[in-house]
């Protein structure tokens, strides 16, 4: 199998990225592939965090592309998942420490040597956006149901046509299907026809996100958690399997349905 | 520096800027070009820049010392463009082009065509993404959709076979004729003339839509067939 390079942007800060990252490659790697995951967000580093690696981090992305170290040292492995790896940013330097080339660089000596590279794109579309796309074979644009979320994702699309870069696809991040229904949000077909690229992925508003963000293992360990399976399904996805969307509106968990009951009766 | 100069030539096409150098050591070629770029920043941040280095070759570390240069710059290298077979497999192993692709036929029309008639419109075949803007002389068609934060400046019409829901000016130098038509018309802003319409002010059709200049006011009626004047 032929390596892939797949940065995950939006434009917009805060929609999610850092999280799809990590659990995507959580998801990636546990069907057995080798995965490194590489933070582009040079100073204000947390990919780290949220994978639960931070307190292992030895020599980060800037020690490789200046020669510190060898790449090998700087790959930290993840805890639980043999096959996954993470390239930390370094906290103390910021974008310009790094050029597109060596990006470039950097992800073809990896793809020596795993089967996915997954980016983390700093927020913007400034010299860490444009590194982080540089070596992108696929680009995964995430955005939250929200104009303004939208309306970045939009403008990153269209530098990336601008690009010439293969149609990236998009991730709708933290969609919540009783605030839809209520006319209160966008839906997921609001968001699809103003951007027109295909969709890769749906992922339901879930609280157990955030929890697993903070404790450093992302839900997609979690069998039971929705959002965790709508990060799986992206993954194989990924992999080119044909994998039919979440039905959002058994979103509702089996607590949420009890309670209803109980209310109406 | 003017011998410098003369070894660089630039010229803008599509949405990037050819840099052509001409015969010298590759020491002298890019001390030009450096020279050239740092003379002249404003000019070239952000720019996407395809460099043909005709029959020069060039060693990888070269290409990537160049590339280097110019992203610390801020102009990123997409293209090499040269005779050699060598220096082209270096360039495609570095990930850049090898080939730079003949300006889209619309854009090369607006920039060859000197006189802009009545009848004169720049095709656009693309959907127009936030943060895009079109400005041009004759009438603008676009055949896809007008996103929220694209801008279209015309001194004619503009025919959008698509969403309009980005702004649009249309007869800016004064063509009362001048109208704006959308398979779906909801601009965000609109500017017929030296009227303006407010997009808050009118709710979605669905329906085909012209906005027209009527006694001084912008009208927005259906689109219909044989219509346009």
């Amino acid at each position: 199998m032929t390596s892939q390079v797949i940065t995950v942007s939006s434009g917009k800060g805060g929609v999610g990225k850092t999280t799809a990252v990590a659990n995507i490659a959580v998801a990636l790697a546990a069907t057995g592939a080798k995965v490194v995951c590489v933070d582009g967000d040079i100073g204000l580093r947390n990919l780290d965090v949220v994978m639960g690696l931070e307190n292992r981090i030895v020599y980060d992305i800037v020690d490789v592309i200046e020669g510190r170290c060898k790449l090998r040292q700087a790959m930290i492995r993840d805890k639980h998942l043999p096959e996954l790896y993470l390239i930390p940013a370094a906290q103390t330097r910021d974008k310009n420490a790094v050029s597109p080339s060596d990006m470039v660089r950097l992800c073809n000596d990896l793809r020596a040597d795993v089967d996915y590279v997954l980016i983390d794109s700093p927020a913007g579309i400034e010299r860490g956006f444009r590194n982080a796309i540089a070596a992108a074979d696929k680009v995964l644009v995430v955005t939250n149901p929200e104009v303004s979320a939208v309306r970045d994702a939009d403008r990153v699309i269209g530098i990336l046509e601008a690009e010439e870069k293969r149609a990236p696809a998009l991730i709708i991040n933290r969609l919540n299907p009783a605030l839809v229904k209520q006319h209160d949000m966008l839906s997921a077909e609001d968001v699809l026809d103003l951007l027109g690229i295909t969709l890769i992925g749906v992922v339901p508003e879930d609280e157990t996100v955030i929890v697993g963000s903070n404790r450093g293992t992302p839900v997609a360990q979690d069998l039971k958690s929705r959002a965790g399976q709508a990060f799986r399904n992206i993954a194989r996805r990924i992999q080119g399997e044909e994998v039919p969307f979440l039905d959002m509106d058994k979103q509702a968990g089996i607590w949420d349905r009890l309670q209803k009951m109980a209310g109406r009766r | 520096m003017d011998n410098l100069t003369s070894i660089v030539h630039i010229k803008g096409i599509r949405d990037s800027l050819l840099v052509s150098l001409a015969d010298a050591p590759w020491e002298e070629q890019r001390a030009a070009l450096l020279a050239q770029i740092d003379g002249q920043p404003t000019f070239f941040q952000g720019a996407r820049l395809a460099l043909d280095v005709g029959a020069q070759v060039l060693k990888v570390n070269e290409m990537v010392e160049l590339r280097d240069h110019l992203s610390e710059r801020n102009v990123s290298l997409w293209a090499v463009v040269s005779e050699s077979p060598t220096t082209e497999k270096t360039a495609q192993l570095l990930g850049l082009a090898t080939r730079v692709s003949k300006p889209r036929p619309e854009e090369q029309r607006a920039s060859e065509i000197g006189d802009i008639t009545d009848e004169t419109a720049l095709f656009v075949n693309k959907t127009l993404r936030s943060g895009t803007r079109v400005e041009f002389k004759g009438h603008v068609v676009v055949v896809g959709d007008v996103n929220p934060g694209a801008e279209i400046v015309a001194d004619g019409s503009v025919i959008v076979w698509g969403r309009l829901r980005g702004a649009v000016a249309a007869g800016a130098k004064g063509n009362p004729g001048a109208v704006v038509c959308a398979l779906d018309f909801v601009p965000m802003r609109l500017q017929l003339g030296d009227q303006s319409l407010n997009a808050a002010d009118r709710e979605e059709t669905g329906r085909p839509e012209m906005a027209v200049l009527r006694d001084g006011s912008i009208v927005v009626e259906s689109w219909q067939s044989g219509s346009i004047g």
